[in-house]
């Protein structure tokens, strides 16, 4: 009886392969030894740490637009929501250090509940995730001014904002450990099981070929539901990170979903679903946030930003179209 | 017949197509003088469409020539010869429903005025020509979405007419059509034929073919079998030319008696939008085939037994206990699992790994009871017991053959160690020796005490492969036929010539 020839173990990580983590490496190494040329010092390990700590907000809200992206959707509305969250936070809080935690509470359910309605949008009502989501995005803005009456109120107590600023000093090693670090490993660590675990992989064939999951037994509606709630919770741990860490504007998610998106792809996921990893993504976003630093290292305008993000979207959708339609 | 005929409209001399290195057609003649109403029959795959695309411009033909007019053709696109004067009636039409009658009749060449499109005589020259085919019916300013599938037909002879076509192409006309519109259209066609104007007629239906043509050409494996005279011959000898092929290859036994167990499914007057007044019983331990041509109800038969399409009347009983299939889920919680005719679309998930592919329905459906590592372990077992050739587990599914991929699919569904099996056309596109490897499994599977429902359109496959044979038509069962049936016999059930069930 013929068996399976089974090919010799190798470590997923290094396997050259479409959306593999392979290329992504390769230009964050490029991009750091750029960096060790022009401004050694941002290497030492309590800056590189700091860096790490400010781009955990990025890398969570690309790990949750991973989890849409990859199921075959979009979602938008996650930097307003990253908004509306940090204001509600700071008006439901009003500087009273006591309301915490039942207002981290509060955050995160309210982001699931805004990926609820997203996807149940999205799958139940047929209404394409793009415009779903773009609804959302404005539903949002509007809210969100509309609560406020124009201007932010209240403020955010020292015990919200530690999340986002506060690190474990004095650190053998590493100098410091941002509390945003800590919490970017946990929840990269969970996102990294989950993709493993059998929702994930129906997550992946659902985005890949939905008429084949359906027929296997899929329910193709759910798994995307739930990648918008997790899409959605992303977002609202990063805006208690980012409210703790840059404070309360209207300002504080503005474009925040085209950066995750923009990650996501650099990171070798397929627009439209089906193929990458969340590790691809998470380290595409660090790769875009050390890009912008360099960017600034050497002198150019941050006005370039957007540019260049658009500029990477159509370069990394372009490589992976013409790479798969040649195969 | 009379000798003297008029010079052919159209001649078609030696025609020869190959796609990947598979010979389609082969040394076709064939021809249409003007007037003629002259019908293709054959079966699913003997080439007949290939051969329409031919003859209007879709394909260029490997060897051969087509003559219209008596003059040597090539057509370089469909656009090309419809200026040349060949219109083709596809099954699906093509038209804008948002526009007019009139619109789409002289869509891309409106008559124009000073620069600007000249409704007045666009409406006025579709009026005439819709009175010239009797059709005075038909508003020429009605939007073609209001149309009934019957009206929209005729726009489409129209637009054809429009285009001055000398020969007309209709790809199984009355698909579509209800029975009081088949006789609309019989007149429509009969008045095209006094114009002079020729048409191949392409159906699977005889009692047409008779009803229309004057001559009949039957294609079989992509070679002409014969071009009778309508009235010279029977549907009876016409399928006996669509068949006739030698038994040739090898099949696993049949059941023998006392592997037949109780009966598991049963479908009582089952039906929904594409069947009607199914009846069907399915032993543990059996094949039961199902022949019929292409749209028949074969695939919307398991479709509907799989939950994806339930069944909106009649009872279905599982083991004598009535049962409601509404999603597959609920189907595969039963132990039904369904092999579909679709494998690229929704056979594989064509960018992930062999194994994903393989675990995807034990993952969306039912827990690892005893484990995921244990899952792993016997899915990999299944793989190499079903014997699928990668060159590893973790490989994309996507650059496995048809018959690996067909493999795996099996895996998937055995993992679920399911009690009934629908096949849909298991062995398409797969190579021979991947083939029989389906076939010995499913044979296996039988003897185990499963209950296989199996859909070919192969039909050797389907008569060496079942111990009992259902054949479809118009979304019914049309009749049963014991193991050892002939092709004629279920060809005659498919195409309608039969009228009673013979079992």
């Amino acid at each position: 009886m013929q068996t399976v020839q089974r090919r010799p173990l190798s470590p997923r990580l290094w396997r050259v392969r479409p959306g593999g983590v392979l290329p992504i490496l390769a230009i964050l190494a490029v991009l750091l030894v750029l960096v060790a040329v022009r401004q050694p010092s941002f290497l030492a390990p309590p800056s590189l740490m700091s860096f790490l700590g400010r781009s955990a907000p990025i890398i969570l809200l690309a790990a949750g637009q991973y989890f849409v992206i990859v199921s075959g959707e979009f979602d938008l509305s996650v930097g307003s929501l990253v908004t509306a969250q940090v204001v509600v936070a700071a008006r439901l809080i009003d500087n009273d250090p006591s309301r915490t935690w039942p207002v981290v509470l509060v955050l995160l359910v309210g982001g699931a509940l805004v990926g609820l309605v997203n996807g149940l949008i999205t799958t139940r009502l047929r209404v394409p995730s793009f415009i779903t989501t773009l609804g959302m995005y404005l539903i949002l803005v509007g809210a969100v001014y509309l609560w406020s009456n124009g201007a932010p109120k209240g403020g955010l107590p020292e015990q919200f904002r530690q999340f986002g600023r506060r690190a474990f000093e004095d650190v053998p090693l590493l100098g410091r450990l941002p509390y945003a670090l800590v919490v970017l490993l946990l929840l990269a660590a969970g996102a990294v099981l989950l993709m493993r675990s059998d929702f994930g992989r129906t997550l992946v064939a659902a985005g890949d070929n939905p008429r084949t999951a359906e027929l296997s037994g899929v329910r193709v509606w759910r798994v995307r539901t739930i990648a918008f709630v997790l899409s959605g919770v992303a977002a609202a741990v990063a805006a208690i990170l980012l409210g703790g860490y840059s404070g309360v504007s209207f300002q504080a998610g503005a474009g925040l979903e085209f950066g995750a998106i923009t990650a996501v792809v650099l990171g070798g996921v397929a627009l439209g679903g089906g193929r990458g990893s969340v590790v691809g993504a998470m380290l595409g976003a660090l790769t875009l946030e050390l890009l912008f630093a360099l960017m600034n290292f050497y002198g150019v305008p941050g006005a370039l930003r957007s540019t260049v993000q658009g500029a990477i979207i159509l370069l990394a959708v372009a490589v992976s179209a013409t790479r798969s339609s040649s195969r | 017949m009379s000798d003297p005929r008029p010079a052919p409209l159209l001649a078609l001399r030696g025609i020869g197509k190959s796609f990947l290195g598979v010979r389609v057609l082969d040394g076709v003649d064939l021809d249409v003088a003007p007037g003629e109403i002259h019908a293709v029959v054959g079966e699913n795959g003997a080439g007949k469409s290939t051969l329409m695309k031919i003859v209007s411009g879709g394909y260029h033909p490997d060897e051969g020539t087509v003559e219209l007019g008596g003059e040597p053709r090539a057509f370089r696109s469909p656009r090309d010869a419809q200026r040349a004067g060949i219109g083709i009636i596809h099954q699906e039409f093509n038209l804008l429903p948002e526009r007019t009658v009139a619109e789409n009749v002289y869509l891309g060449h409106e008559p124009v005025r000073r620069g600007l499109v000249d409704r007045r005589e666009m409406l006025s020259r579709t009026r005439q020509l819709l009175v010239s085919i009797g059709e005075t019916e038909l508003p020429a300013d009605a939007r073609v979405g209001r149309l009934g599938v019957a009206q929209q037909q005729v726009v489409e002879i129209a637009k054809a007419l429009a285009l001055d076509a000398q020969l007309l192409i209709m790809d199984e006309p009355t698909a579509s059509l209800a029975d009081h519109e088949v006789e609309l259209l019989y007149g429509l066609v009969r008045r095209l034929q006094d114009r002079g104007i020729g048409l191949l007629y392409v159906s699977h239906r005889l009692t047409e073919v008779f009803d229309l043509s004057s001559r009949i050409t039957v294609l079989k494996d992509g070679r002409r079998v014969t071009t009778v005279p309508t009235a010279g011959t029977t549907a009876d000898e016409l399928v006996r030319h669509m068949v006739g092929r030698e038994l040739s290859s090898y099949y696993p036994d049949r059941a023998r008696a006392d592997d037949l167990g109780p009966v598991r499914l049963t479908v009582r007057a089952g039906g929904n939008g594409k069947l009607h007044g199914v009846d069907l019983e399915l032993r543990a331990g059996e094949v039961l085939g199902v022949g019929g041509l292409q749209g028949a109800g074969r695939s919307a038969l398991a479709r509907a037994l799989f939950g994806v399409s339930p069944f909106t009347t009649g009872e279905v009983r599982l083991d004598a206990t009535p049962i409601r299939l509404r999603s597959p889920r609920a189907a595969m919680r039963a132990g039904i699992a369904y092999v579909t005719e679709d494998r690229k679309g929704e056979g594989i998930v064509g960018r992930q790994s062999v194994l994903d592919n393989a675990l995807l329905a034990s993952r969306a459906v039912f827990a690892a009871r005893s484990g995921r590592a244990a899952r792993t372990v016997r899915i990999r077992e299944l793989l190499a017991a079903v014997e699928v050739r990668a060159a590893g587990d973790d490989q994309e599914i996507r650059f496995l053959s048809g018959g690996n991929q067909q493999k795996v699919v099996l895996a998937r569904w055995l993992a679920l160690n399911p009690l009934i099996l629908l096949f849909d056309e298991p062995t398409r596109g797969i190579d021979v020796g991947a083939k029989s490897a389906i076939h010995d499994l499913v044979r296996r599977l039988a003897r185990d005490g499963a209950a296989v429902l199996m859909i070919s359109s192969d039909l050797p496959e389907l008569l060496g492969m079942s111990d009992r044979i259902v054949v479809m038509r118009d979304g019914r069962i049309a009749g049963e036929l014991p193991g050892g049936a002939t092709e004629e016999q279920v060809v005659a059930l498919a195409v309608g010539t039969a009228r009673e069930a013979v079992a």
